[in-house]
């Protein structure tokens, strides 16, 4: 029972507070491009008064669509979204759904926001957006197999490592930073996966060089041509949630740090405070983490053609990625 | 639900552009304006790329017979609340073309104009001036939702 209000509330809190936060980031990742081109850029708060006008707009649904599909995609989009957030921990918090699920999970979950923006830009009817969900399929199919390599490369190096631990639970990156377990050859390899993993974030996010699913230019905005008001709205927030949990995730992979342990032996706080504490500070990594893999790259780069892509994940990265699983590997099973 | 217009609606004016047989130089100024120079998005403006999203109509150019029946749809593609605004002379009055055997005639002949930026072609300021203006007709709308 108590875990069930726990459960509850914490879903509550979590969603509220992934969507004001990742709409901060959508405004901030805004206004430093709008800085990196020389320009003045919108107020902080543009998404938040871009969601409100959404709200407000009709909400067309297309003569050919098919009504159920088309409106339960966007729900199912956002609401998968805040389910992966309750598997991976927030500071010093602990995940919510901790105990019941592991690293699979938000790996498996991490494809349902992306398959929602599929389904529902097939059944909007358009040829447009059927070109844009078949371009987002080719996306996902791409990012997959660099994204499970970090992770499966990393749960055997613990299971190696530590036997006898669950080698793929949060927690045990918590307790066992991936950065100190290795010297410095197999650190590079680690170096190597967190470069994947932001180009992986870019792709994930869908956003310039890899926004082929939306192409503006070339197919009207692809998957989303359809939607408009409050359906359009609910894209838009999975899309600002989205930045929140692809950066959480990274967090919890590669930076598991926390600000209390280090600092508690200088100051003393009250135990809650703490908490807070270690949310800003993940808070921050989020930005940073946002900046780097979404706001320069889209700033800096053009699109780039879908056959590009692939090659980019299926070649480029995966060679990158097993040059590094096997320094990883080399130096897990003490070679060097 | 126009009384349920908001100031959230003002500020966050998201464009399409439609080119409805312009000599493509309004089209030139426009792009213009969305330039870094420019910085139309420091008001909320941002261009997309379907009806669908859009809050205001930029048209261009004078109709011609091929594009009217394109350009009607599109407007009611848009979803309401709406802004139709007509950038250069030819889409206000006809301008050089305004003899042409080809042509329906200006813009408010197809659809409603609410915003006129007349100049062949506009300078960029004008045009962002007349999408930031658009919040003036949406007051008018929140205005007589008021009343009823
Ligand atoms: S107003 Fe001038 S620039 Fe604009 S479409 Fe007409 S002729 Fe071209």
């Amino acid at each position: 029972m108590i875990n069930l209000i726990y459960g509850i509330a914490g879903t509550f809190v979590l969603g509220v507070f992934a969507i004001l936060f990742g709409l901060s980031v959508k405004g901030i990742d805004r206004k430093i491009s709008a800085r990196m081109q020389w320009r003045i850029g919108p107020p902080l708060r543009q998404p938040f008064r871009d969601v409100r006008k959404l709200l407000l707009k009709d909400n067309v649904l297309p003569d050919n669509a098919v009504p159920w599909i088309y409106n339960a995609a966007p729900i199912i989009c956002l609401a998968s979204l805040i389910t992966i957030l309750l598997f991976i921990p927030i500071g010093s918090i602990p995940a919510v759904l901790g105990s019941s699920g592991d690293i699979i999970v938000v790996l498996y979950l991490l494809i349902v926001p992306s398959i929602a923006i599929i389904v529902g830009g097939f059944s909007s009817g358009s040829p447009f957006a059927s070109v844009g969900a078949q371009r987002e399929m080719v996306l996902l199919i791409s990012y997959e197999l660099p994204l499970s390599m970090i992770i499966f490369t990393f749960a055997w190096a613990y299971s190696v490592l530590y036997p006898g631990i669950p080698a793929l639970s949060f927690s045990t990156f918590e307790k066992y930073p991936i950065w100190n377990q290795f010297s410095p050859i197999g650190m590079f390899g680690v170096g190597i996966f967190l470069i994947i993993a932001l180009l992986v974030t870019t792709a994930e996010m869908a956003k310039i060089p890899f926004d082929i699913p939306e192409a503006e230019t070339e197919i009207a905005e692809g998957v989303f041509v359809e939607y408009s008001g409050r359906n359009f709205a609910l894209f838009y927030l999975a899309d600002a949630v989205k930045i929140v949990v692809l950066s959480a995730i990274i967090i919890a992979i590669f930076f598991p740090y926390n600000l209390s342990p280090w600092l508690s032996a200088y100051i003393t706080l009250p135990h809650w405070l703490w908490y807070v504490v270690d949310v800003l500070f993940f808070m921050l990594k989020v930005v940073v983490l946002s900046i780097i893999a979404v706001t320069f790259l889209r700033t800096a780069l053009a699109r780039l053609k879908v056959d590009q892509i692939v090659r980019i994940y299926w070649f480029h990265l995966f060679i990158a990625g097993v040059a590094a699983m096997i320094l990883i590997a080399l130096d897990t099973m003490g070679v060097l | 639900m126009c009384a349920k217009l908001t100031k959230a609606l003002d500020k966050s004016l998201w464009v399409f552009h439609v080119n409805s047989g312009s000599c493509n130089g309004c089209d030139i100024e426009i792009l213009a304006a969305l330039t870094p120079r420019y910085d139309a998005e420091r008001f909320g403006v941002h261009l997309v790329g379907t009806p669908r999203h859009a809050d205001v109509l930029l048209v261009t150019g004078p109709v011609t017979r091929d594009m009217e029946e394109k350009l009607k749809r599109i407007y009611e593609m848009t979803p309401d609340p709406k802004v139709v605004i007509a950038v250069g002379t030819c889409g206000v009055s006809g301008g050089v073309f305004h003899e042409s055997y080809n042509l329906v005639g200006p813009i408010d002949r197809v659809i409603p104009v609410d915003i006129y930026v007349p100049g062949c072609p506009p300078r960029p300021e004008a045009i962002i001036d007349a999408v930031v203006k658009a919040w003036l007709k949406l007051e008018r709308l929140r205005g007589e939702g008021g009343e009823q």
